[in-house]
């Protein structure tokens, strides 16, 4: 057990070594998996997401409804549905991981689009209305560029977390930074402690830059004098318990 | 849903299948137990650090911003990295799983504890000031009853997300049903295997919310909406 160095420096050593990075299956292919498996599913849950709570947010129903599919999906296992939806029409391959990501990413986009519509300034909506614009122009003209901020706010949520959730599609073999630390438990944890180690770095380490160059994405399309009121409503409760499961 | 009382097993792979959940019951309830007792431990452990922790946030404000950012952060790690962050020196056992799972939960008790200790009007403070209370009496007497919603909110998310969490443990063999879901994925793609351990997983954080909510309802008598 002595003769091996500690993870710690299991870890460098591994990541150290440019044939990790480079070889077939190596750390720059499962980063180009994970982020083409990332993106897809963000951009999926964002088809589905937005215009449903935009509507919502706009009929001023459905507010019950938000909640639901947030409390629902936070009970599911990530783990289940990538292991059930590979077996129903949609097949196996990449198609059934990018759905269940996308399931994930629904509520914090859908809770954030109903709630950016929700707080637009009902003075700024009768002021619309009383200068002949129809609904649809009152959402696309007023509502949703007071929306946008919240918009950010959604997608970054969703996107860190699809990201942080994609590298569990390793347990059906869809490919992506996961199955970095997957190989390695498949090894010792003294012969893969390292690897392990290594992996897990790169994943936390993409979902971390993620959240910050979104959050910088968020603070740029917020108008500054919103930066400050806004701090609380930012992350309305519903959308950000979201779980990594 | 139909359900096969014949004595020979069904040739197909049917989603459900009382056959295998009455061959197998033995595995199940196993799979049940560990499930639920990592839950109930790491939410346990998570309130008896995440309360102090809240409590300091709350009476020393420049305490807030760090204890919020720490947990923030440590909820931002992918559970897989958490997980591989830990096996290598805690090793593959349960132990692994439940510190993961630990550090899950902090970020929602925390967040929620400290909303509900903020929320807490402050006429009463004041008054119970002026009554002669001292920071811990008030503590016990007025903040902590009066952040019992905060409180409630912040366990059910974490306990509700905790067992959806325990099935990532099967990164190291101890994922509670996620064991069955998993097997069932490599058994041959058996889907009634992998439909038992998801249904029962989602039948527990359903079960374990609604027990929240009644607690919540027998310690706060005195609001009429009950706990929102």
């Amino acid at each position: 057990m002595n003769a091996a160095a500690s993870p710690l420096h299991q870890a460098v050593l591994w990541l150290n070594d440019p044939l990790n990075w480079s070889n077939p299956g190596g750390i720059l292919d499962r980063l180009g998996e994970h982020l083409e498996i990332s993106a897809a599913a963000v951009v999926l849950g964002c088809l589905v997401a937005w215009p449903v709570g935009l509507w919502l947010g706009h009929t001023g129903r459905g507010g019950g409804l938000v909640v639901l599919v947030s409390n629902a999906t936070l009970a599911i296992p990530t783990l289940a549905l990538l292991t059930i939806l590979p077996l129903t029409f949609l097949g196996f391959g990449r198609t059934p991981v990018v759905v269940a990501l996308a399931v994930f990413a629904v509520p914090p986009l859908l809770a954030n689009a109903y709630t950016g519509v929700r707080q637009a300034d009902p003075e700024a909506r009768d002021a619309a209305r009383g200068m002949g614009l129809s609904g649809g122009q009152v959402l696309r003209r007023v509502e949703l560029p007071l929306a946008v901020p919240y918009l950010a706010a959604g997608f970054r949520t969703a996107a860190v977390q699809v990201i942080a959730t994609a590298a569990l599609a390793s347990f059906v073999n869809g490919g992506g930074l996961g199955e970095i630390i997957r190989t390695g438990f498949g090894l010792s944890i003294a012969a893969g402690g390292g690897q392990i180690l290594a992996g897990g770095a790169l994943v936390a380490g993409l979902a971390l830059l993620a959240e910050v160059l979104l959050s910088g994405v968020e603070r740029l399309v917020t108008p500054r004098p919103l930066r400050r009121v806004r701090q609380g409503a930012a992350r309305p409760r519903p959308a950000d318990a979201t779980g990594h499961a | 849903m139909s359900f096969r009382l014949s004595y020979r097993a069904d040739p197909g792979n049917p989603w459900f299948s009382w056959q295998y959940v009455r061959d197998n019951s033995d595995t199940i309830l196993a799979a049940v137990r560990e499930h639920a007792s990592l839950t109930g431990r790491a939410v346990l452990i998570a309130v008896l650090i995440a309360l102090p922790l809240s409590v300091l946030a709350y009476w020393f404000r420049p305490l807030a911003g760090p204890i919020l950012g720490v947990t923030g952060v440590i909820y931002t790690i992918p559970s897989l990295a958490l997980f591989a962050f830990i096996a290598p020196y805690l090793g593959t056992g349960a132990t692994t799983v439940l510190v993961g799972l630990v550090l899950y939960a902090l970020l929602l008790i925390v967040r929620n504890v400290v909303a509900g200790l903020n929320q807490v009007p402050p006429e009463v403070r004041e008054a119970a000031e002026g009554m002669g209370y001292g920071r811990w009496r008030r503590l016990f007497r007025i903040d902590l009853p009066l952040a019992v919603p905060g409180i409630l909110t912040g366990l059910r998310l974490a306990t509700v997300s905790t067992v959806a969490l325990v099935t990532v443990g099967v990164l190291v063999g101890h994922g509670g049903l996620g064991q069955l879901i998993f097997a069932g994925f490599q058994n041959n793609l058996y889907k009634a295997e992998i439909m038992t351990g998801t249904v029962l997983s989602v039948a527990l954080a359903v079960l374990l919310d609604l027990l929240l909510v009644l607690v919540g309802r027998l310690v706060t008598p005195w609001s009429a909406r009950g706990v929102r």
